[in-house]
């Protein structure tokens, strides 16, 4: 613990020096405007922005927090829910401090912007992006970091120690989420290439899903890998809460109330509700019952794959992806997991991973430009767009795996990745944090 | 005086207590147990991976009667908790010594 706390407040020393010299540097010379000389701040827009980034955060604390929660083991649910609430905490601030910056202020040859914006340095009440407060947008996007790192602890819990997991959320936060948000949504080389990314397919979902198998890989299996949840009633509330707070994530990636938000959010709707009865049926005919679990599983796995097509599908679309991603995501974590045999504790390759690169795929086939005329896809005359979309999925995975297994490495070298057995078969809330979820 | 223990479903207890009552029984304790016996325990399914549970749950009865209660009890209990399947349970008789009644103080029958 005390290696963690001087490697964070080495980290926090080396930006705030360099934070410095930034704004020393950048004091003179005027500010990058992001303000078009025709931009407008539209009240209507601002207004729904600042419901959709509520809505988000509402995704992470509570939405993920309980549906992760409930379905971790009596003794570990704390430890689970702690995760995504410190992630949420911890990428707040590097967010504010360098991420934004970092992913949404300029262009270094396509793979990072710059540092000017450091704790949003410049960033004005009264600047703009696009027709909302830059401040607005920027706490917007920060939401999606929170989520996209919290995602990943699913497949991490109950065998990870606590300090490993805070220190695993810094720098993953820092050298994956940020590049990558950059290159499709920060105008870096996949955005330059025509990837389509309405919501974070991409950056959000494979993203997580790759850190989740790469990780479990390192990690190695837990002594028991059953699922046993502990509460179903909490997982099917955070589920719930997940779809409400998706709205947000989705129709708010319209950057605007207009009726492209409208779309999203109704394809966002559709398709969930499809991929729940898809996973329903499925189950039912396969194990003979309609499960909870089950449904709400289909649930994610609907809303993860309509993600990256949302704002550029039509009604149809949102059907066959819903289907797609209900009735292969049954298969990828009853059948594919326990094949190849990893320990995804909850499934996030299996559901985030497989739902995001099947939603960012079929973008490539459904993109209708009578929806979003910045997408076009194979059924509507563009072959080529289907090739972006599988070369955008091919460099991330590629990428995130890399890069999660050296933060993993990085970590090993300064501390213990896994608690005890003792510790795992006592529970990580007992051993990690002296506390129990349930004392009757 | 006798103890009468019984592991019932859980979903006869309504039934059982009412014909307990109208045997003349002053009172009883319930607990919610878990255990197996023949009937062991059953399966559940999360994400399609099977978890076998080895305890299922039951109601334990607990009721202290006169000797002259017995029959009449235990009678009452084998007709409502029965369903003619497996894990309908089962009821055992243990001699008590004695009983107080901590508020009045008395003793024996008196006292249950």
């Amino acid at each position: 613990m005390k290696k963690l706390l001087s490697i964070f407040i080495l980290i926090m020393m080396i930006l705030a020096i360099s934070a410095n010299l930034i704004f020393a540097e950048t004091e003179t010379p005027a500010q990058p405007e992001v303000v078009q000389p025709q931009s407008k701040l539209d009240t209507g827009d601002t207004a729904w922005m600042i419901v959709a980034t509520a809505l988000v955060m509402l995704m992470t604390v509570p939405g993920l927090a309980l549906f992760y929660g409930g379905l971790a083991k009596r003794k570990d649910v704390l430890n689970t829910i702690a995760m995504s609430f410190v992630t949420y905490c911890i990428v707040s601030f590097l967010w504010v401090f360098y991420g934004y910056t970092l992913t949404f202020s300029g262009d270094v040859a396509g793979i990072i912007g710059h540092l000017d914006k450091v704790f949003l340095s410049g960033v004005k009440v009264d600047s703009l992006q696009g027709t909302i407060p830059e401040v607005l947008f920027s706490i917007f996007q920060l939401t999606f970091a929170a989520i996209t790192v919290a995602l990943i602890s699913g497949a991490y819990i109950e065998r990870m120690k606590f300090s490993a997991w805070v220190l695993f959320s810094i720098l993953w936060m820092s050298l994956v989420y940020v590049p990558v948000a950059h290159w499709v949504w920060g105008g870096g080389f996949l955005a330059k290439m025509g990837a389509l990314d309405f919501a974070g397919g991409t950056v959000v979902h494979i993203n997580a899903g790759i850190a989740a198998l790469v990780g479990v890989l390192i990690l190695g299996k837990r002594k028991n890998t059953l699922l046993v949840p502990n509460n179903l009633t909490l997982v099917a509330i955070g589920a719930a809460l997940l779809w409400f707070g998706w709205f947000g994530f989705n129709a708010g990636s319209a950057v605007a109330s207009n009726g492209l938000a409208a779309q999203a959010f109704i394809n966002t709707n559709t398709a969930t509700a499809v991929a729940a009865l898809a996973w329903m049926f499925t189950e039912w005919a396969v194990t003979k019952k309609p499960t909870v679990l089950g449904l709400a599983s289909g649930m994610i796995a609907g809303l993860v794959a309509i993600t990256p097509a949302a704002g550029f599908v039509n009604i149809v679309g949102s059907v066959i992806i819903g289907a797609v991603a209900g009735f292969i995501c049954y298969f990828s974590v009853t059948s594919m997991k326990p094949k190849i045999g990893y320990d995804d504790a909850l499934d996030v390759f299996g559901i985030h991973g497989v739902a995001g690169i099947l939603g960012a795929i079929l973008t490539g086939v459904f993109a209708d430009p009578a929806i979003n005329e910045a997408g076009k896809g194979l059924l509507y005359g563009n072959p080529g767009q289907l090739w972006t979309q599988t070369i955008a999925v091919l460099i991330t995975i590629v990428y995130t795996g890399i890069m999660t297994a050296l933060i993993f490495l990085v970590i090993r070298i300064f501390m213990k990745i896994r608690v005890s057995e003792e510790e795992e078969i006592i529970g990580l809330d007992s051993s990690q944090h002296s506390e129990r979820a349930y004392n009757l | 005086m006798k103890k009468i223990e019984a592991i019932i479903k859980p979903f006869k207890l309504e039934e059982v207590k009412e014909a307990l009552v109208l045997a003349g029984i002053q009172g009883m304790t319930i607990t919610d147990v878990k255990g197996f016996g023949r009937q062991k325990g059953h399966v559940e399914i999360y994400r399609g991976s099977e978890l076998e549970v080895l305890f299922i749950p039951k109601i334990k009865l607990e009721i202290v009667v006169p000797d002259s209660l017995v029959e009449k009890v235990i009678n009452a209990i084998m007709e409502k908790a029965y369903t003619g399947s497996v894990g309908d349970g089962k009821i055992f008789v243990i001699p008590v010594e004695d009983a107080v009644r901590i508020r009045t103080k008395e003793k024996g029958e008196q006292a249950i």
